[in-house]
């Protein structure tokens, strides 16, 4: 598409009121009762000119450019704030409102500095448009009385500035800061011709205030005073693409706006059914990775992990990968081959790298990164509900009564849907917060929880177990909806079990350090406040009873009735933009897509018949089994596609080992990861700007990626792995991402109904998308479960075998943060770095003091697995003998000290809960200084290319 | 302690509340279900004694691949 403005309507859209005719300038138009005039006008396609007026906003009134007349009515009401009537009959040009729109435009210009020609927003400004609008031809007032020019400008944001001198003072940036973002964070400081915007005190600048640039107020400013500092620079965007955000699973829509191939700004696409037009700072601002110097764009390879890295053509470089391969396959067996999809690539790519693996390598050793974070997910909701994958839309949240956090942060993790989500608390929706941690959700500005259980680490499934004894003792379980749709059998063993005295908040306290009355009132609140929603992130899965709490959380949804409507569910937070896709396109072992078992011998018949080899009946290789066999000798070769295991996985020494014992490793990226410190060869990846496919995000839907420029590597990756897939003999030959999706639809019953002509056309689809449910499924199990009866699973808690003891007394839990993304490949390489430099301990005061600890501190962090050192943060954030940390800095590699203790029944690990000891440190550990030598050697690339 | 050694107890172990017979049928299951055939292998390989009672129960259900 051209470059056209996004519409605006001027106030939000009404829903669900009867239909009410009125006219404008003679024109009939059909709203809802309710519809503001404005958008009335709007939609009957004439526009009345407006300043402090967007439809992302609650009608504020305030600029007086949007004024009326209406038949039967006196003065002339400004349209954002008058509702329409049944045959009202609205004038929007007249001669009295010609000349009032006019007045009011002199008064604005008379304090606005008119350097359009040099400013940022030429031609794309709402006071521009607004003063053609209104026929301005003078400024009676002169500009000589006293004005805002001289006001300095804010440029301590990185990504925008902030000039006050062009402010108009419609307070659409504060408004969009509290109803947009929820974080209250700017204001309206000073009366009259005083009032000024401010972020804060009046001392503080944007960055130093709670602004957490997610760019609502950047959106939302008509004139430059907000401007992102990229426009500044560049200029105009020319032409916007509209695709998908790369960062974490909410799966935002933005318009990638661009001058020539030369991205200008990320806007967030007001269509967009996951954001609805709101962002965050990731996926707003922090796409400079994908120019960034450090990025690789040609083929390398070397012989042994301890030489420097030799540049060659892609020829060579694909003969040599398919060579090996081949060669490691003739010697050691299929099963000696693997690979790992990656959940920041597409479901195309995903699908494609697992094919290889299966159809090309011969073995079944195929993995992806939601080993490491829902895997239990997967297991959990499949073996209650009959599906991987959470029931609800994001825009269910507004209709819940309770919600109930566990383990998750929204605010720094999901921040888009935790907009929505505080949106919906505002309205008095009641919230339960399960964390050990303080997080944000607790107590921010005009969010309060009802309830927050600090639990012990480790405790999550003995927590979900008193609630439900509560919940069961008390008959306050909803029979009725067991009865018709769950499994009453299973359910009273289930009952049983919660029910005996050993489950009770008050015996479980010992173990959880939940106040019990604090646990039974929570419970009570959940089971009678209404519509009940469930969310949760890793502070669910990682653990070594990961799926036991996926399945208590299921089982509690069930015992109150809440699943299969609008407002109640079970969700999943997912933490990258495409784990549940990447979960989709089989990238488990033991699955092929669509979560059917590779033992199925019905669905192995189909993809045999489809890719004309034979498949292998046995589950292969998880990760960490991959890293064990290597170690023993089995497992040789493996191809990483788009993901970081030395740096994301636990156990870095093991990992490594694991990585270093392999005869090959293919490592397809776009920079040279810490994986790459230990690849054969390095295959440049392309961003999600460069190509063509489709994510799928928390909600199971499933949006566009669309190419926005060419890839500077040359290839998207789905090229890439068909180019290795080619080499090794297979006869692949897609043509487009498009194909490889109807391949998919063809294979897996629940993608039957999903085209990319039918995505781009609709905008998205959840799944399943089949005859059964032509249009997708925004909400699942509406009428029955997909397994038939819901399963009531027995869940008894079992304490963590990571035991503390006076050597290491602390439990380290670890997480994310705002402004940086994962393992930080991508944001570490964007200026979000100045929020967040470096990965830090949070300790408690009182933990902090018992060691003479201050923040700024270099601590030392040791684990019975290993020590690395990195600076405090002191905090009440997390409680007495909690420690907490990131993992995005490969300086630091928090994994170095977390163990490999796994969840149960899917080896997820267990971060959430490693037992440390915390000291002052005087330097980095040696590890640390090891590790930065041998990253600095493993990444030599030799000047010339060899003979 | 082997790796697959752990696995299969702590399989076990979080299987134990579904009473004695669920326990060792559901541990053999979810083995078969999930793991590769040489961690199979393994863990028939293994002395028995340190299993548990359910866990070794269970790998006797468990048989090589051909």
């Amino acid at each position: 598409m051209g470059y056209e403005p996004q519409a605006d309507f001027g106030t939000p859209e009404v829903t669900g009121g009867p239909d009410v005719t009125l006219t404008v300038d003679g024109r009939a138009v059909t709203v809802p009762a309710g519809t503001s005039v404005m958008r009335a006008a709007a939609l009957s396609g004439g526009a009345i000119p407006k300043l402090c007026a967007s439809d992302n906003l609650a009608a504020f009134g305030s600029c007086r450019l949007c004024l009326v007349e209406i038949d039967g009515l006196r003065g002339t009401p400004a349209s954002c704030t008058t509702p329409v009537a049944q045959g009202m009959a609205v004038h929007t040009q007249t001669p009295r409102l010609e000349k009032l729109r006019r007045g009011v435009m002199e008064l604005y210009i008379s304090d606005h500095p008119l350097d359009c020609l040099t400013c940022s927003a030429n031609n794309d400004c709402e006071l521009q448009d607004a003063a053609a609008q209104v026929g301005l031809r003078d400024v009676r007032y002169g500009y000589a009385g006293e004005n805002h020019l001289d006001a300095m400008a804010d440029v301590s944001n990185p990504y925008f500035d902030f000039d006050p001198s062009k402010c108009i003072a419609c307070s659409r940036c504060v408004r969009a800061c509290e109803e947009v973002q929820g974080t209250f964070a700017l204001t309206i400081d000073g009366r009259g011709f005083a009032s000024k915007v401010s972020a804060g005190q009046a001392s503080d600048d944007f960055l130093a205030s709670e602004c957490v640039s997610c760019g609502a107020c950047v959106q939302a400013c008509p004139t430059a005073t907000l401007n992102e500092k990229a426009v500044t620079a560049i200029g105009k965007p020319e032409r916007a693409v509209v695709t998908t955000c790369a960062y974490c699973g909410v799966g935002c829509t933005f318009r990638a706006e661009l001058k020539g191939e030369q991205l200008v700004r990320m806007v967030p696409w007001k269509d967009g059914k996951a954001n609805h037009g709101h962002s965050c700072v990731k996926g707003r601002f922090a796409w400079g990775y994908a120019n960034h110097q450090d990025r690789i764009l040609a083929p390398m390879i070397r012989e042994t992990i301890d030489q420097p890295w030799r540049e060659v053509s892609w020829d060579e470089a694909l003969r040599y990968t398919a060579d090996r391969l081949n060669a490691i396959k003739a010697q050691y067996g299929a099963r000696a081959l693997g690979g790992i999809t990656s959940s920041r690539c597409t479901n195309e790519e995903a699908y494609l790298v697992q094919k290889l693996v299966r159809a090309g390598f011969g073995s079944n050793n195929v993995d992806t990164c939601a080993r490491v974070c829902h895997s239990p997910t997967g297991y959990g909701l499949k073996t209650t509900f009959g599906t991987s994958a959470g029931t609800q839309d994001f825009d269910s949240v507004m209709d819940a009564d309770v919600i109930m956090v566990i383990g998750a942060n929204p605010t720094d993790a999901h921040p888009v849907f935790a907009s929505q989500m505080k949106r919906r608390l505002r309205q008095g929706a009641k919230m339960i917060v399960i964390d050990p941690r303080r997080i944000d959700l607790v107590r921010s500005p005009h969010v309060q929880a009802q309830h927050h259980l600090a639990l012990q680490p480790g405790t999550n499934v003995a927590v979900l177990t008193a609630m439900a004894h509560v919940i069961v003792t008390e008959a306050l379980a909803d029979e009725d909806f067991v009865r018709e749709r769950c499994d009453w059998d299973e359910y009273q063993d289930w009952a049983r079990f919660v029910a005996d005295a050993r489950h009770s908040p008050e015996v479980l306290e010992a173990v959880t350090r939940v106040p019990a009355a604090e646990l039974r009132a929570a419970a009570r609140l959940f089971a009678t406040g209404g519509n009940g929603a469930i969310y949760y992130g890793l502070g669910v899965t990682e653990h070594s009873q990961g799926s036991s709490t996926v399945m208590a959380i299921a089982n509690l949804a069930m015992v109150t009735g809440n699943v299969g409507r609008r407002g109640v569910g079970v969700n999943p937070l997912r933490g990258q933009n495409n784990v549940q896709g990447s979960c989709d396109m089989g990238s488990f072992p033991h699955e092929l897509s669509g979560y059917r078992h590779i033992s199925d011998a019905s669905t192995r018949a189909l993809f045999e018949a489809d890719w004309g080899v034979a498949l292998d009946p046995e589950p292969g290789l998880r990760i960490p089994n991959m890293l064990d066999a290597a170690v023993e000798g089995s497992f040789r070769a493996l191809y990483v596609q788009g993901e970081d295991i030395l740096q994301s996985d636990p156990n870095t020494h093991h990992v490594a080992a694991g990585l270093a014992a392999m005869d090959l490793v293919i490592v397809h990226d776009l920079f040279l990861n810490e994986t790459a410190n230990y690849a054969h060869v390095f295959l440049p990846g392309s961003t999600f700007l460069e190509k063509n496919g489709t994510f799928t995000n928390a909600e199971r839907r499933i949006q566009l990626v669309r190419k926005v420029m060419e890839p500077a590597n040359g290839f998207e990756d789905w090229e890439v792995t068909q180019k290795v897939a080619k080499a090794m003999g297979l006869d692949w030959d897609y043509a487009h991402p498009a194909e490889i999706m109807a391949e998919i639809a063809r294979l897996t019953p629940s993608f039957a109904g999903v085209s990319h002509e039918r995505l781009d056309r609709e905008g998205s689809l959840q799944w399943p998308v089949n005859e059964a449910h032509p249009d997708g499924s925004p909400i699942m199990h509406v009428d029955g479960f997909v397994r038939g009866k819901g399963r009531f699973v027995v869940t008894d808690y079992v304490p963590t075998d990571e035991k503390t003891g006076p050597r290491f007394p602390l439990l380290l839990t670890t997480g994310r943060i705002l402004s940086q993304y994962n393992v930080g490949a991508q944001t570490r390489r964007t200026d979000n770095v100045v929020w967040h430099e470096e990965d830090v301990l949070e300790i408690h005061p009182t933990d902090a003091e018992n060691r003479g600890i201050v923040t700024g501190d270099l601590v030392r962090l040791a684990s019975r697995t290993g020590e690395t050192t990195l600076r405090a943060l002191v905090t009440d954030r997390v409680a007495p003998g909690v420690v907490y940390t990131t993992f995005h800095h490969p300086g630091t590699q928090a994994n170095v000290v977390t163990t490999e203790f796994s969840d149960w029944a899917t080896n997820c690990p267990e971060y959430k809960v490693t037992a440390v000891q915390v000291s002052l440190s005087n330097g980095p550990s040696e590890w640390q200084e090891r590790y930065a030598e041998q990253a600095a050697h493993s990444r030599r690339i030799e000047a010339e290319p060899a003979e | 302690m082997s790796q697959v050694v752990y696995m299969a107890n702590q399989i076990a172990r979080n299987f134990a509340a579904q009473g004695e017979a669920a326990a060792v049928a559901q541990t053999a299951q979810h083995i078969r279900e999930f793991w590769d055939p040489r961690m199979i292998a393994a863990i028939l390989a293994v002395d028995p004694e340190v299993l548990s009672d359910t866990a070794r129960a269970a790998v006797r259900q468990l048989t090589p691949d051909p």
